[in-house]
């Protein structure tokens, strides 16, 4: 129905068992505390605000714009929700929608919507969680800190979602991970131009019109500080992962040695770790992890500094709402 | 456009539409699983495999354009594992000069690649049949006896209400910016503004539809309180499943694993 998202739902048949599996894993046990915290911040109200919220964000997907020569761009809607609603109810909207795609409309598998939630449902709006909220920290309550937050926080939320898709296919076998991640990181980083603007018009309306609703979820982080630190991970072992799968010489082999790890549970976890660890830095690959994750680390430093200095100018009314 | 026609429910009055929606639920789940687990390369138990989902469509009355056309849904995503004949070793099929470099295509990689495709289009069916032989309620039902927490099947029986209404709502923001768009027909004249533009004007389309769905989902909980709604999901309890449908589901299951550990034995 949709074609630029549909790069993101996998459908049954792509991904390997082992990889199905763990990602339900993950996405039972998040999805099922999401209930719950929402549940106990929602009370009665949860099922008809989440469903109609749910159905406004399927319907939402729908909205486009002309790009050039008969492309579109449109909204996939994770990191809006997830500025609206906070990370667990928008993880909870986005799961139902995922769910109700794939069960009614077959956008992506049913064996595989375990790993599909977990792309699109829990890493999308983890990581425009923690985007978001860092920007916050770091301009403050200015008004055009939503603009530029919910901005970055959508591209941010498209592009590792995408990572995110590309890596589990590379894990599978399905797709030669030096050919899939550049190609899915390519492709998403101009989708993900797309929805931040979209999602920019979108915070720009609402503030205008009903600045309440903007102000009332940013006040209200259930459990923020998980959630931030969980995209903080999630960005980090993309950071490891993607050059790592993206810069071996041959994809394949590397995927291979893990798919025969995971397929005949034979410990070559073992022979992994000084293969890629001992080497020392002249590793090439080695090199690129350690500097993404140094950069990570600087980047989230000054950030946090930035944001500590910050604190203590402003005055305390304001300490509640950051 | 009345996006009613979206719902791939087709009512006919089938063995299949009649078959218990647990029962289909799970089938529907178990063939995927075979499709995944059979080994890449196993001709003979995908054709037995295709067989088996074709004589299914055929039971079920739906039509087999109709499931054959929703199936090439998953045709784009294929794309991803095109590269795979390019990549993995093996004996060599043909080699292609792409400018400085050479291209070479191998057997494996070509079967590994059919083999994902065939069997995509093999679990695309199987969901297709079940969506359209199985209504909502029903799903609802299976997936409430599949111990989905209780609330999220509300979540989704509400979404489900509500889906058709906000998708209208949708379509109207649309129609109404069509409306307002004029298109010259003089050569070379641009309309509308820049991309940025358009995004932003979408954006506040997704922001108006967010708002409006917020405004209603406040209306229809006032109206489920004063309906008596307390926050518990009240449902019929689970009918129980008819002894015909049992020996459907475990001969179906039996044919399953027997075709699974066909393909393990000869191609594993």
């Amino acid at each position: 129905m949709l074609p630029a998202p549909l790069a993101m739902h996998i459908p049954d048949g792509f991904l390997s068992i082992q990889v199905s599996i763990f990602l339900w894993l993950i996405t039972i046990l998040v999805v099922g505390y999401a209930l719950k915290r929402v549940g106990a911040d929602l009370g009665e109200r949860q099922v008809p605000i989440m469903g109609v919220l749910a159905a406004a964000i399927f319907a939402g997907q729908m909205l486009n714009f002309a790009v050039a020569g008969g492309t579109s761009g449109h909204l996939i809607g994770a990191a809006l929700a997830t500025i609206l609603l906070g990370p667990w109810a928008a993880t909870l909207v986005l799961t139902c929608v995922i769910t109700i795609q794939a069960l009614i409309f077959q956008d992506g598998g049913l064996l595989v919507l375990g790993a599909n939630i977990f792309n699109m449902a829990i890493v999308a709006v983890t990581v425009a969680y923690m985007v978001f909220r860092t920007v916050n920290r770091l301009v403050g309550r200015r008004s055009w800190s939503i603009i530029v937050g919910g901005f970055l926080a959508a591209w941010v939320s498209v592009e590792v979602a995408a990572l995110g898709t590309a890596l589990e296919l590379a894990f599978s076998g399905t797709s030669p991970a030096n050919i899939a991640i550049p190609a899915m990181g390519g492709i998403h980083a101009l989708i993900g131009i797309g929805e931040g603007l979209i999602t920019v018009g979108a915070l720009a309306f609402l503030s205008a019109s009903r600045r309440d609703l903007l102000k009332s979820s940013q006040a209200a982080p259930i459990r923020g500080r998980l959630v931030w630190a969980a995209g903080l991970v999630l960005v980090l072992l993309l950071a490891v992962a993607s050059p790592l799968a993206s810069r071996h010489p041959d994809g394949l082999m590397w995927v291979a040695s893990r798919y025969g790890f995971l397929n005949n549970q034979q410990n070559p976890l073992f022979k992994l770790i000084p293969h890629y660890l001992f080497p020392g830095v002249q590793n090439k690959t080695l090199a690129t992890i350690l500097a993404a994750i140094i950069g990570t680390v600087i980047v989230f430093g000054v950030a946090f500094g930035v944001a500590y200095l910050r604190r203590h100018k402003t005055n305390p009314g304001d300490d509640q709402q950051v | 456009m009345h996006v009613h026609f979206l719902d791939p429910y087709r009512p006919r009055n089938s063995p299949i539409h009649r078959l218990d929606p647990r029962i289909k639920l799970v089938l529907t789940v178990v063939f995927i699983l075979t499709n995944t687990l059979v080994p890449t390369g196993a001709w003979p138990v995908y054709i037995l495999l295709f067989a088996l989902i074709l004589s299914v469509e055929l039971i079920s009355e739906l039509g087999l354009g109709f499931v054959l056309k929703r199936s090439s849904l998953a045709i784009p995503f294929v794309l991803a594992a095109l590269p795979l004949i390019l990549t993995i070793p093996g004996k060599t099929l043909f080699i292609l000069p792409v400018g400085p470099w050479t291209v070479q295509a191998s057997y494996p990689g070509l079967e590994r690649f059919f083999s994902i495709a065939i069997k995509s289009w093999l679990s695309m069916q199987a969901a297709i049949v079940l969506a359209a032989s199985t209504s909502f309620p029903e799903l609802l039902v299976a997936m409430r006896a599949l111990r989905v927490p209780r609330l999220l099947v509300s979540i989704f029986g509400l979404m489900w209400r509500y889906l058709f209404v906000l998708v209208d709502e949708a379509s109207r923001l649309m129609r109404a910016r069509s409306a307002r768009s004029g298109k010259s027909e003089a050569p070379g004249a641009k309309t509308g503004g820049s991309i940025s533009w358009r995004a932003g004007v979408t954006g506040g389309m997704a922001g108006n539809l967010f708002l409006r769905a917020f405004e209603r989902s406040d209306r229809i909980y006032m109206a489920m309180v004063s309906r008596g709604y307390d926050g518990e999901a009240r449902s019929l309890p689970l009918p129980n499943i008819r002894p015909a449908h049992w020996v459907i589901l475990i001969t179906s299951l039996g044919v399953l694993s027997i075709l699974l550990g066909f393909a393990y034995l000869f191609w594993g």
